[in-house]
């Protein structure tokens, strides 16, 4: 168990590949803003849904590659802050490598199992792998069908937050689960921010248990996934999303709403 | 538009009736959230909605407005992974409907959510595939709903992030695909379907009070009609009810917090 700006300071690296996951549900908000305050650059930043947060960590110049399948912000419009990086290059030029859902899932879930590309019937008489070298086809040696195949994804650091760490550093994830075990166990390293530290937490029925030992650090963060949602703790702030196409519309409110909210 | 119901109105209720009890449906955040809610709440109260974060056989009381909100949990049968909804469920064909739209889509249901303009230097970039790509191609049928104008309903998509019936409306067959492709586009003037044979989209059906002229206007290729045109019936006084329930609950769920 450490503090998080011990935690982010002593696993993520200048230069990583970094993973912070959560689908809609449980996104390590505290984290990456602690990632902004110690001005970890030239990330390349790992994410299905990059959400209010890697907008924000683009804008805050942590970034110079994304990995990602959907760069929205949900029922709201826009990430302007990515869109300004990839039509403009501020504040950075920033690399993108794009995907659909079903393959970076499919290669987190390669990653996990520790096999060096993902298999998916996907892509079909979609534009994507011509703009994404790493979308390849491979033949089915029994059937002969034509698959898609994408690397597995393998972070340096995975960050996850979650409901609950028991004394023993055991993890409970609750509600929809997203992509969060097959990210923590993809990578080489596994940061969870927590909800709280229980003596002993209740595995409830459906909910994921990661085991103490497939993680690197376990951090309490009360509150770290606002303004997503922790079930059980706090609902989604949709208020905040439907906030911040204003705030990150423009470089200036943005820089200012940085150093309000993050840097102060 | 007649019966006091705006084009938006007319456009959601239209996409809700073309759903059946029997449908199991992948649901798109938006006017396919709502369409699809508002089938269960009036016409089709057993049809089955997968949300891609994993909910199965969802009812929310509220229109989610992210597509993993904890409404969809809570109200789920049950509850699975990412990577499970779209192996398990979306890739081994257990889902015969997906909804789509799109920044643009073209006469064969081809869309691009992906830029306008060039990929290596867009004048607009949009959010992106999501589970768009796999959608097209793993569900049974497609419907898409979109609101029409010349921006959207394009001569040629500037990329194809989901396939429709391919460029020349004939690639879905030779990619070996089974399912069925883009089956219904409905937008606030009309309905359309693909022709038999070319298998491209026609308009069958125009709301009221919408001309042909009306849709000429705000298509970018030069839109054809079918040999029978019909009105598309308005909203009755149940289905309007229903939707503005819906969306005053969604409206006012959705102004809590910050």
């Amino acid at each position: 168990m450490l503090r998080l700006d011990e935690a982010i300071a002593r696993y993520v690296r200048p230069g990583a590949r970094v993973a912070l996951e959560g689908f809609t549900h449980l996104i390590p908000f505290a984290a990456g803003h602690e990632i902004i305050r110690q001005r970890i650059t030239g990330l390349t930043l790992i994410r299905m849904t990059p959400d209010l947060i890697y907008d924000q960590m683009i804008g805050a110049g942590c970034a110079s590659k994304l990995i990602f399948s959907w760069g929205g912000n949900p029922g709201v419009g826009p990430l302007p802050r990515l869109r300004d990086a990839i039509e403009h290059g501020w504040p950075a030029p920033l690399a993108i490598e794009e995907h659909s859902h079903s393959a970076m899932a499919h290669a987190y879930a390669a990653g996990a199992a520790g096999m060096p590309c993902a298999i998916l019937r996907g892509y079909i008489g979609s534009d994507l792998p011509s703009v994404n070298p790493n979308i390849r086809a491979i033949t089915c040696p029994f059937t002969g069908e034509r698959l898609a195949a994408v690397p597995a994804l393998r972070p340096d650091v995975t960050i996850i937050h979650a409901q609950q760490a028991d004394r023993d550093g055991n993890v409970l994830i609750d509600g929809i689960v997203g992509v969060q075990k097959e990210a923590a166990l993809a990578a080489a390293k596994t940061i969870v921010t927590v909800e709280e530290v229980v003596d002993r937490f209740d595995p409830r029925r459906g909910a994921v248990v990661l085991p103490s030992w497939t993680l690197t650090a376990i951090v309490e963060a009360p509150r770290g996934a606002h303004p997503s949602y922790a079930h059980g703790y706090y609902a989604r702030d949709n208020a905040f999303y439907g906030a911040w196409d204003a705030i990150s519309r423009d470089r200036a409110t943005f820089q200012a709403w940085l150093q309000e909210h993050v840097f102060a | 538009m007649s019966q006091g119901c705006t084009a938006s109105e007319m456009m959601t209720v239209a996409a809700a009736r073309a759903l059946t009890n029997d449908d199991v449906c992948f649901v798109g955040i938006g006017l396919p959230s709502a369409a699809c809610n508002l089938a269960r709440l009036t016409h089709a109260p057993r049809l089955r909605l997968i949300y891609e974060s994993g909910t199965i056989e969802t009812r929310p009381d509220v229109l989610p407005l992210s597509i993993g909100d904890g409404e969809l949990h809570e109200t789920a049968l049950t509850t699975v992974s990412v990577p499970e909804i779209f192996s398990y469920w979306l890739q081994a064909g257990r889902i015969g409907v997906g909804f789509l739209g799109g920044a643009q889509v073209d006469r064969f249901g081809n869309l691009n959510s992906t830029v306008i303009g060039s990929y290596a230097r867009p004048s607009v970039r949009l959010p992106g595939g999501g589970g768009a790509p796999e959608i097209a191609t793993g569900c049974g049928r497609i419907y898409i709903i979109m609101p029409q104008s010349t921006r959207a309903f394009v001569e040629k998509v500037d990329f194809v992030t989901s396939l429709g019936h391919g460029p020349t409306g004939r690639e879905r067959r030779a990619l070996g695909l089974a399912s069925e492709g883009p089956a219904l586009i409905v937008t606030d003037l009309c309905m359309m379907k693909p022709d038999p044979d070319s298998k491209e989209f026609v308009v069958v059906s125009l709301h009221p009070g919408v001309s042909r002229e009306d849709v000429r206007e705000r298509t970018g290729w030069p839109i054809r009609f079918a040999a029978e045109v019909g009105e598309t019936t308005a909203p009755d006084a149940a289905e309007l009810a229903a939707l503005r329930d819906l969306q005053a609950r969604t409206a006012r769920a959705h102004k809590g917090n910050s």
